[in-house]
């Protein structure tokens, strides 16, 4: 039709030209689009990408930094905050300028910086990280198992505060190491992991409360009632995978908080259960006076003795929780669970009951959550359905998501970085140096905690460690790649 | 056309000569078994047998319902109607087999040994108790895992038992250690039949096409088998692989008394190693034989190179004609 027209024809290339030219001009601006055409230097464009980034900022945050409105006479006061708003202008410049000219460097991928160690397969590297590995975790064990020592002598004006951060650390790390049986190993995604540690630490509340048991005797019992409560909520999910699961263990978690609540003549209802008894050593207890542990070894009473004292049996309850699952992941059901993550049906067809395996798994993981719930139990001396929320399960899940589905010494890293950073955050008077002195911290370390979650997701997105060791070897051990290994139900 | 007629007319009777043999004895018998998913037929009233040592293989075009006999055979359906019976052990008779269909229990046993009646059991309890292995079309290696691994994990049960349910194998109970050490033993003999003992220590994901193929069936070989049903073993396999691949299911055909059930598109393959094939279509057995009989078979190549309609009824109209012949003379010779 118009190909007969001359004009059009002559018309036509230039217009496809145009666009080409247009295209090229848009795609230009991008890095991952056209790693090629270097036509200015990294200098330059870090710069005009920073200004850009500088711009945006200005205009996003214009109103919500530089406007500030307050209550005055007659009416609002309109304060301007000039200051603040070129404050935050200059970080996202800056931040801008700092990754465009050191991260998006044209011609290499992001992916490359970050996953350098994709899949460590060879023998060299493998050995490498496994020395690694253990040396990291002979030294944390001496820390671990020094700590109070090491505190009295560096900090001692601080003792009380940070032992007890200690222990909370671990009992995080003892929730994390369980919740890592049933996520990282037989990869059932599960909510309600805080079930089992209302579980146990009610189970211990009420026992010592009402017939006067002591500590270690309830210890056991509580673990088996858990365990037992691991597989009531076993059953249900049996069949169910993925989101499903997800919903009916948050469920599970919910309707165990609901009945602590709701059953006031039992479990004292929100207003939870006081007058827990503390933890014995051979029957001496911590406090003041005849038969107390400072008078028996002659020492004088100190208060601190009860908290080193505490910090030493979490410690310990985590490195058992700890062995026993290295030890399981040895043995077949511990196979039989990995198994499970990996491929369901395929275990089906090797004979593998997998009722009975999920159920195994469901429960050693409730059992350890039940331990770590009588302990908590015993360090707070009361106890209500108020600590057994939503929020902890998630913390507890965060935990193992973090330190890397499966990996022992990644729930280490991040309870200490999740439990021991929000704590830091709190102190972190170097804030109010630039935010000046009306800045509270506090306020924002969630956010902060948030943002720095997301980064590690994003570097990291299998966990700090995520890696896999085998747990058989016929003659050589090697590391296998987090890309390789499957995450189970509900991921 | 000429030679048509002289086959057919022998067909039925050569076929009955060598139906005996796996009729004679056999570790798997299909009878009416038929599986509907709503109101699609599957597979529709088929019986047939899988002799003791024998490499039987099921073939079919596509979408024949081969599989679907598999997942029925190893649990993973339950048939709407038939009876599927594992006899492990020569000369079970038929009245222990009548006399356990109508109790309703899973398995019985008389003198000469066991009988497992699958369409009753669950799919675990088949491969764990009734001695059925099998593989998956697609591959359903535990990816994650070692090649060492993943034969370790095929042999759970035997390991449990021994570890006491596992608080023998917390405390390190001898007992539970050789148990363990026998565990390698197997694992590594069949890692190297397979040729795989070089990436024992390698995740299965990590390891070729054909190699994955292999480890699978050295899987199923691991949970002792009596039975072992690969689906698509040559699939994806170059002729060189193929050909290793008809190796190790003759050798374990010969060294390990297990029965091999195969479901297969290479012909290479099938005709070379089947003892007995039979032929599928629609949900129907059409041919059931050695490989020389099914090869000859004018309805096999009817279904597989495909004939204008008018053709396959006229050659169907023909075979019923030829089939009631038979089956007229074999009624008044007393035959049956």
């Amino acid at each position: 039709m118009s190909a007969i027209d001359p004009t059009a024809v002559e018309a036509r290339p230039e217009g496809a030209q145009l666009k080409n030219e247009e295209l090229r001009e848009t795609a230009r601006g991008e890095p991952p689009f056209a790693p090629e055409p270097i036509l200015e230097s990294r200098l330059q464009r870090s710069l005009r990408e920073a200004a850009l980034t500088a711009a945006v900022v200005a205009g996003l945050t214009l109103f919500f930094f530089a406007f500030r409105t307050d209550i005055g006479i007659g009416g609002l006061d309109l304060i301007l905050q000039w200051p603040l708003w070129f404050v935050w202008i200059a970080i996202a410049f800056a931040a801008r300028f700092v990754l465009s000219y050191f991260v998006y460097v044209p011609g290499r991928k992001l992916s490359d910086i970050v996953k350098r160690d994709k899949t460590a397969t060879s023998p060299g590297a493998a050995t490498g990280a496994r020395w690694l590995g253990r040396a990291v975790g002979v030294v944390m064990l001496l820390i671990a198992a020094t700590f109070p020592f090491l505190i009295e002598t560096l900090l001692p004006s601080q003792d009380r505060y940070l032992i007890d951060l200690a222990i909370l650390i671990l009992t995080y790390v003892m929730l994390g190491w369980g919740l890592n049986i049933v996520v990282g190993l037989a990869g059932l995604l599960d909510l309600g992991y805080v079930a089992f540690y209302a579980v146990g630490a009610y189970s211990f509340a009420l026992l010592a409360t009402n017939f006067d048991l002591g500590f270690w005797v309830c210890l056991p019992m509580a673990g088996l009632f858990a365990a037992g409560w691991g597989i009531v909520l076993g059953f249900p999910v049996l069949r169910l995978r993925g989101d499903y699961l997800a919903i009916v263990t948050l469920a599970f978690g919910e309707i165990i908080r609901v009945i602590l609540i709701n059953w006031g003549n039992i479990t004292g209802g929100p207003n939870g259960v006081l007058g827990i008894p503390k933890p014995t050593l051979f029957g001496l207890d911590f406090g003041r006076g005849e038969g107390s542990f400072s008078d028996f070894f002659g020492i004088p009473y100190s208060s601190i003795h009860r908290f080193i004292f505490l910090y030493y049996i979490i410690l310990l309850l985590a490195l058992l929780t700890n062995f026993v699952t290295l030890r399981l992941r040895k043995l077949p059901i511990g196979r039989a669970w990995e198994a499970l993550r990996e491929d369901e049906i395929a275990c089906r067809a090797l004979g593998l009951n997998t009722t009975n395996v999920k159920l195994t798994a469901f429960a050693t993981g409730a059992m350890f959550g039940g331990f770590a719930g009588s302990f908590f139990a015993t360090r707070q001396g009361f106890i209500s359905p108020e600590s057994f929320t939503f929020i902890e399960s998630a913390i507890i899940l965060a935990i193992v998501v973090l330190g890397g589905l499966g990996s022992q010494l990644g729930v280490v890293f991040a309870s200490v970085v999740m439990i021991g950073g929000i704590e830091l955050l709190r102190h972190l008077t170097i804030l109010q140096a630039v935010f000046g002195s009306d800045f509270d911290p506090t306020q924002y370390r969630m956010l902060i905690f948030g943002l720095a979650m997301v980064g590690i997701m994003v570097w990291k997105p299998r966990g700090l460690i995520s890696s896999r060791s085998p747990s058989a070897i016929y003659k050589e051990k090697k590391v296998i790649g987090a890309d390789l290994v499957a995450q189970g139900e509900g991921h | 056309m000429s030679q048509t007629p002289s086959n057919l007319a022998a067909g039925p009777a050569a076929s009955a000569a060598a139906l005996d043999r796996w009729h004679d004895d056999p570790v798997l018998s299909v009878e009416h078994l038929t599986m509907r998913f709503g109101g699609l037929t599957a597979i529709d009233d088929l019986s047939f047998s899988v002799g003791r040592g024998d490499i039987t293989a099921l073939i079919g075009p596509n979408g024949a319902g081969k599989t679907t006999v598999f997942n029925c055979v190893t649990g993973f359906y339950k048939p709407t109607e038939g009876r599927i019976a594992l006899r492990r052990g020569r000369g079970i008779a038929d009245e222990t087999i009548r006399d356990l269909t109508a109790s309703g229990a899973q398995h019985g046993r008389d003198a000469n040994g066991e009988v497992f009646l699958l369409e009753r059991m669950s799919d675990f309890r088949i491969t764990a108790t009734a001695g059925v292995a099998r593989t998956f079309q697609n591959i359903r290696l535990f990816g994650g895992m070692t090649a060492f691994e993943n034969l370790l994990v095929a042999q759970h049960n035997v390991l449990m038992r021994a570890s006491g349910y596992t608080i023998g194998g917390l405390l390190g109970l001898p007992g539970y250690r050789r148990a363990r050490e026998a565990a390698r033993e197997r694992a590594i003999y069949w890692l190297e039949r397979t040729r795989l003992i070089e990436r024992a220590d390698d995740p299965a994901a990590d390891l070729p096409y054909g190699a994955q193929r292999r480890l699978e069936i050295a899987r199923a070989m691991c949970t002792g088998p009596a039975l072992l049903c690969l689906d698509e073993p040559a699939a994806g396999l170059n002729p060189r692989e193929s050909a290793e691949l008809n190796d190790l299911l003759k050798y374990i055909r010969a060294e390990h008394d297990v029965s091999v059930l195969l479901i297969e598109h290479d012909m290479g393959v099938v005709m070379e190693i089947s003892d007995h094939i039979i032929v599928l279509d629609y949900g129907k057995k059409i041919s059931d034989g050695t490989a020389e009989q099914v090869r000859t078979d004018p309805r096999v190549i009817a279904a597989y190179l495909g004939v204008d309609d008018e053709e396959v009824d006229q050659v169907e109209e023909d075979l019923d004609h030829e089939e009631d012949e038979a089956a007229a003379r074999s009624a008044t010779g007393g035959a049956r």
